[in-house]
């Protein structure tokens, strides 16, 4: 990456002539062509709200308009930063993605190393179009399977009452339950489908290390942790970036599906808490600061995360 | 890798490949249950399914009542009509969008290459937030239309990174081949580099396909009219929200149904029948699509 860059620098002091783009016009007008279109959607699309980020600075009246709303200043930041759900959401947020490093950035690790080590190509392929087929299931009928399974007297209800030897009631109303409901339902849907990466890193290992170990002695569990593992320790180190960097981040769509007032203790997270504030109550421009918030801290996250990789390991997403 | 599975097993594997085996077969099993739990359900006796306690390994009797009441409802059958206005035009526009974008970011020779490549980058690290996002949809009229369903998700930027990877695979020299032969670049694209890029179209069709069919937040936030609502919509009133009487198809049965205690078990009924009916369509075609989809996650990770 870092080459490609200087490559591009250098090329460009010699290529943006006047000539030179004359000439590059004429010969590739159809490739700018079909850009144009492409371009104006993430002009529209993407920037369009980029611009619209001032609203967290302005008193928005949707009959005033955009332009005419009235500066505010710093107001709606200091209210989130002071404001009771502050320390709450954030909270939630952080700790919501910690389980989801802890055991749902994992689990798929752990599944591509086992099935890694299955010789039978049929019992292979079984587990894995069925591990892989939760994942194509809308997130609304997951949400809904959990409704149903997490209700009074449902199948998930049934194994905890038989575990805590207590009858509980819908699962989804007490806070302590929220956040291992939302992580093993995430790990159910996708531990199959996040595997396929790290499969697909595991086939491009050389054999022949697989052999010197065997030749050491390394039984099947010794040659997983020190031939395989290391192997595809760039494949991690890249995703856990990406999962890092996503720590102050988490989609609101399973969580707006799954929580509700008896949970927002433990569900409320800073994404639910912009939906709720600027959806529901409209209060626009202290959603769009608090939105505004959570953005540069996942950015300022991403570029720490980033920077740690490179220095430890050579591996970077830029 | 085929000259380790040809060697015979030692005695030290046996222990190792007895645990591994049945680690999978049980985290398979784990997968697969919640599904054939709710086929089950779904054609079980709702009054037995309600008071029954434990697994579920055979449905509860066997009746098609529920889907019955299903397709009795109309709002299923609307929902079901809109989504398939929705995947159908959107997935063609994502197409369009995204062949035109991969192609121009393919081309090896483009001075502007690297400006147009910086200002889609950039759309991956940052966006405005959910609110502009939102204030901006609605100031130009994307709201409680059917353009509100297609326009905003025309182009997903990594859909469009894979394509271009898939197109960069190209030999050049069947380009300049072409372009020996007078071809315009048109040509070009339309005559050799889409035929030879079929398995990457399918992979990223697939995508389109798959995520049209399951989106719901934005019909959520952007409509209002229930007649224009997809079936996600319809599900996730009738599945999750806690305010029953809102449900479409759990109160609009239609069906005499006498005591309370039988409208609640066939409206528990019901939301199984939904779940397979609106699971069914990609639940039949998954397995035979798989490949595809899983070369999509192998190109993707090339550039990732």
């Amino acid at each position: 990456m870092g080459k490609n860059k200087d490559r591009q620098k250098k090329t460009k002091e010699k290529r943006f002539t006047k000539a030179a783009i004359k000439k590059d016009f004429k010969k590739n007008y159809f490739a700018y062509l079909l850009i144009i279109p492409v371009l104006l959607w993430y002009i529209i699309f993407c920037y369009g709200p980029m611009w619209g980020i001032s609203i967290g600075f302005k008193d928005f009246k949707p009959l005033l308009g955009f332009s005419k709303s009235k500066w505010v200043g710093l107001k709606y930041f200091k209210e989130f930063f002071t404001g009771p759900y502050f320390f709450r959401t954030v909270k939630n947020t952080f700790l919501l993605n910690i389980w989801g490093l802890v055991f749902g950035f994992t689990a798929p690790i752990i599944l591509s190393l086992f099935l890694n080590e299955v010789r039978n190509k049929h019992f292979k392929k079984v587990v894995q179009t069925i591990t892989y087929m939760p994942h194509f299931i809308s997130i609304v009928v997951i949400c809904g399977m959990i409704h149903l399974f997490t209700q009074s007297g449902g199948i998930i209800t049934q194994v905890v009452d038989f575990i805590t030897g207590t009858e509980h009631s819908s699962l989804l109303g007490f806070a302590g339950m929220f956040r291992p409901i939302y992580t093993f339902s995430g790990i159910w849907q996708n531990i199959g489908w996040d595997s396929i990466i790290y499969l697909s890193a595991m086939s491009s290992i050389d054999p022949g290390l697989y052999e010197a170990a065997e030749i050491d002695g390394a039984g099947r569990f010794k040659r997983m942790w020190h031939v395989t593992l290391p192997q595809i320790r760039p494949t991690i180190i890249i995703l856990f970036i990406f999962a890092v960097g996503g720590l102050m981040g988490s989609s609101h769509e399973k969580i707006i599906l799954l929580y509700n007032p008896l949970t927002y203790t433990t569900a409320d997270v800073i994404a639910t808490y912009i939906y709720r504030r600027g959806l529901q109550e409209a209060s626009y421009g202290f959603a769009t600061a608090v939105g505004l918030v959570s953005s540069v801290v996942n950015f300022i996250l991403l570029w720490i995360t980033n920077k740690v990789a490179k220095k430890y390991s050579e591996v970077s997403i830029w | 890798m085929v000259k380790q599975g040809s060697k015979r097993v030692k005695p030290k594997n046996i222990g190792f490949n007895i645990f591994n085996y049945t680690f999978l077969t049980v985290l398979t099993l784990l997968c697969l249950y919640p599904i054939l739990y709710v086929v089950f359900a779904s054609v079980s006796d709702p009054h037995e399914l309600m008071n029954y306690r434990g697994l579920l390994l055979k449905p509860l009797g066997f009746t098609l009542s529920g889907y019955k009441l299903v397709f009795k409802d109309n709002s299923i059958w609307l929902a079901f009509k809109n989504t398939g206005i929705y995947v159908g035009l959107g997935t063609a526009i994502n197409m369009i969008m995204t062949v035109m974008g991969a192609y121009t970011l393919s081309r090896r020779d483009l001075l502007w290459k690297g400006p147009i490549m910086i200002i889609i980058t950039i759309t991956m690290f940052f966006g405005g937030g959910l609110i502009p996002w939102f204030l901006l949809m609605k100031k130009i009229g994307l709201y409680n239309n059917v353009w509100a369903m297609l326009l905003p998700t025309a182009i997903n930027t990594w859909n469009m990174i894979i394509l271009r990877t898939g197109f960069q695979s190209v030999p050049k020299e069947l380009e300049e081949a072409a372009i020996v032969d007078g071809a315009s670049q048109a040509k070009i694209l339309v005559q050799v580099i889409l035929p030879l890029s079929k398995a990457v179209l399918a992979v990223i069709f697939l995508y389109y396909l798959v995520g049209n069919w399951n989106s719901w937040f934005n019909a959520m936030v952007l409509l209002k009219d229930r007649a224009l609502y997809p079936l996600q919509l319809i599900l996730k009133e009738t599945l999750v929200a806690n305010d029953s009487a809102a449900s479409a198809v759990g109160s609009a049965g239609g069906v005499a149904i006498d005591s309370v205690q039988g409208s609640t078990a066939y409206r528990e009924l019901v939301k199984y029948c939904v779940i397979v009916v609106a699971t069914l369509p990609i639940m039949v075609v998954y397995p035979f699509l798989q490949k595809y989809f899983v070369k999509g996650v192998y190109v993707g990770s090339i550039k990732g």
